[in-house]
């Protein structure tokens, strides 16, 4: 034990005093995640707040030829202006940019529309253009609202129960966009919870093992008289300590950046406070050690440090698989799935993310699998490196 | 004291190491001499237990490497041919490191390092990260480290490698006093004058076998040649003809 602890604290005053490990545990791995979350939530906050008030605008051409509709256009709120352009040009000012939507009134319109045949009027947009896209949806709602209208007129006019022409009417309450996001985000702090997690340890377990072997310092420690468990033992656990430091402060840091974003405009609560961070913090424990002992085993078959970074770098991919399939497949936390590290990280945060209780059973697989997985490659380790090939 | 009997050691298709036998006395400087591939590193891990052997075992202080390995470590010092520093620890640091892996209580381990740093002239570097050593500073630490633990039996291979005159100079001087305190001291090297200049004993190694096993006079004086370095090349030579004699020119 005394072994054990002396490789511990070396390893750690050791990368304590490496700035990129350092960089890497405590800063890159941590804090990219809450970073990049920001960003992308507080976009996604602009674009839907940009939806609910914007007004759209319509560029027109020929609008003197339908005064009535251009009044209503106006009136539901839509900001026309007169198209620089004529009917010919329309496509050309959109395809260019120069116009978002152009409503086209043709000549013809203002005659079929007195006759009470049906009046055609052009609406051109470019629908792989995401801005102009809800414009164009917005305009076309616009116009079919206004011919309805027309409709129920001329029916009244007739003498007809306008109720007549409208055997079925649907109501669209459309929850997907927020909804819909708020799962695919919930995907995405999770994921980079994991990532926090791995990435702390990344350059520590490099560093232990092809580190050694590369600076020449492997040799002399193999002669040591001490039990390569305790050898190995205690450089996962350094490995481990850094793991931890590096989720306390990604945890903090989406603390501060769920705090500052305005997620009530998504239709999303934030529940995410200290007492959940800290629910966060015990259910991410168990897979500390399992990225440790994963990332050192991997590590100990590589000859140099750039070799162990490339190997050890695809082990930080090990975490998006579980949780890509439990997006593909909607999964929701189950018995057996808590048997599977990582995607039962994944589904016990995904559901205090969501308010929904956890079954302590299931807290209990969680974690019991994943220590046991750890003890399991810590077996596979140490054997390794009582290896000759340990020596390379 | 030091024993190899009957080493043998194979990688894969290679005969690294065959039936290597010699013993290391205590008070006294024994050299493992051969060219480059003779199997002297090789040797030397297999006594200090970080490869085991196929065939035979090694002893230290009557101890088997291989059946009582931390034993036998404890009191044996090593350095190796990568004889690597920990970059970003002070030369204190490291030395302190293996001296604690030893179980040497902290201020032993202290004490050990200030008697070192004289004897050594290490004060100028003793307290500045590993990472800006000279290579003479480094094998310094090194050796220090080896000695932290004040073994009975010191194993260097091929030490003055990319040294100095000033540093092989101090290395030597460090190894008589060893002798002088009654330790056994093995080292290898390619190098003929320093194996001359230091050893009582020289074990010449040539395609992982043993050659000669004897003093240098003695070595002079069986070989009929006038200088060491004439005897070396004469063993070889006749270690290379044996070679291949008994099984024609598929063994070269």
């Amino acid at each position: 034990m005394r072994a054990l602890w002396t490789v511990f604290r070396k390893e750690l005053l050791e990368n304590a005093r490496d700035r990129r490990t350092l960089f890497s545990a405590l800063v890159f791995g941590p804090l990219l995640g809450p970073l990049l979350f920001g960003v992308m939530v507080s976009r996604i906050v602009a674009e839907n707040a940009g939806g609910l008030r914007h007004d759209v605008a319509l560029a027109v051409v020929h609008g003197e030829r339908a005064p009535d509709l251009l009044a209503y256009l106006t009136s539901a709120g839509a900001r026309l202006w007169r198209a620089p352009f004529g009917a010919r040009g329309a496509r050309d000012a959109v395809v260019r940019g120069l116009a978002g939507v152009v409503l086209i009134v043709p000549r013809d319109y203002p005659q079929r529309f007195s006759h009470g045949e049906p009046a055609r009027v052009l609406l051109v947009a470019d629908s792989a253009d995401n801005a102009t896209r809800r414009d164009a949806a917005r305009a076309g709602a616009l116009l079919q609202s206004y011919a309805s209208n027309i409709a129920q007129r001329r029916l009244q006019v007739r003498g007809v129960d306008p109720l007549v022409a409208a055997p079925v009417t649907v109501d669209a309450i459309d929850v997907a966009s927020a909804s819909g996001r708020a799962v695919s985000l919930i995907g995405l702090m999770t994921y980079f919870v994991l990532f926090a997690v791995l990435m702390g340890g990344l350059y520590f377990a490099i560093d232990a093992t092809a580190g050694e072997r590369e600076r020449g310092s492997l040799e002399p420690l193999l002669m040591v008289p001490i039990a390569r468990g305790a050898l190995v033992g205690g450089k996962i656990l350094a490995t481990c300590a850094a793991m931890a430091a590096s989720l306390a402060i990604c945890l903090a840091a989406f603390l501060g950046v769920l705090h500052l974003l305005p997620l009530e405009r998504l239709g999303m609560r934030s529940d995410f406070g200290p007492l959940m961070a800290l629910e966060f913090f015990a259910i991410c424990t168990p897979f500390v050690p399992l990225g440790a002992a994963l990332m050192t085993f991997v590590a100990s078959f590589t000859r140099s440090y750039r070799e162990a970074q490339s190997y050890v770098a695809a082990v930080l991919l090990v975490p998006t698989l579980p949780i890509a399939f439990a997006s593909i497949y909607s999964l929701r936390a189950s018995p057996a799935w808590m048997f599977v590290p990582s995607l039962s990280q994944h589904l016990l945060m995904t559901n205090l993310l969501e308010g929904r209780p956890i079954a302590a059973i299931d807290a209990l697989v969680s974690a019991a699998s994943s220590v046991l997985v750890a003890l399991v490659l810590f077996g596979f380790t140490q054997r390794q490196w009582r290896r000759e090939a340990m020596l390379g | 004291m030091i024993e190899a009997r009957g080493l043998s050691k194979r990688f894969g298709a290679i005969e690294a190491v065959r039936e290597i036998s010699f013993v290391a006395g205590d008070g006294r400087i024994t050299g493992l001499l051969g060219p480059n591939g003779a199997g002297k590193s090789t040797s030397l891990r297999l006594i200090c237990g970080v490869l085991a052997p196929d065939h035979g075992d090694a002893r230290i202080d009557g101890i088997d490497v291989a059946g009582e390995a931390s034993a036998a470590r404890a009191r044996l010092g090593a350095l190796p041919h990568s004889a690597g520093l920990y970059g970003h620890l002070t030369g204190r640091e490291n030395i302190a490191y293996f001296g604690a892996l030893h179980r040497i209580p902290a201020a032993r381990i202290a004490r050990e390092i200030d008697r070192w740093r004289e004897r050594l002239d290490m004060a100028g570097f003793l307290d500045r990260p590993a990472k800006s050593y000279s290579q003479g500073q480094r094998i310094k630490v090194a050796l220090v480290r080896a000695l932290v633990h004040q073994p009975r039996n010191l194993v260097l291979d091929e030490p003055t490698n990319g040294l100095d005159v000033m540093a092989i100079r101090a290395l030597r001087g460090v190894l008589e006093e060893l002798r002088a305190e009654g330790r056994c001291i093995l080292f290898s090297s390619h190098v003929m004058q320093e194996v001359s200049a230091l050893c009582d004993r020289i074990v010449i190694v040539g395609g992982g076998r043993v050659l000669a096993d004897d003093t240098p006079a003695a070595l002079r004086i069986r070989s009929g040649t006038a200088t060491l370095e004439e005897a070396f090349l004469r063993i070889l030579a006749d270690g290379e003809r044996e070679d291949e004699a008994p099984d024609g020119a598929g063994a070269a």
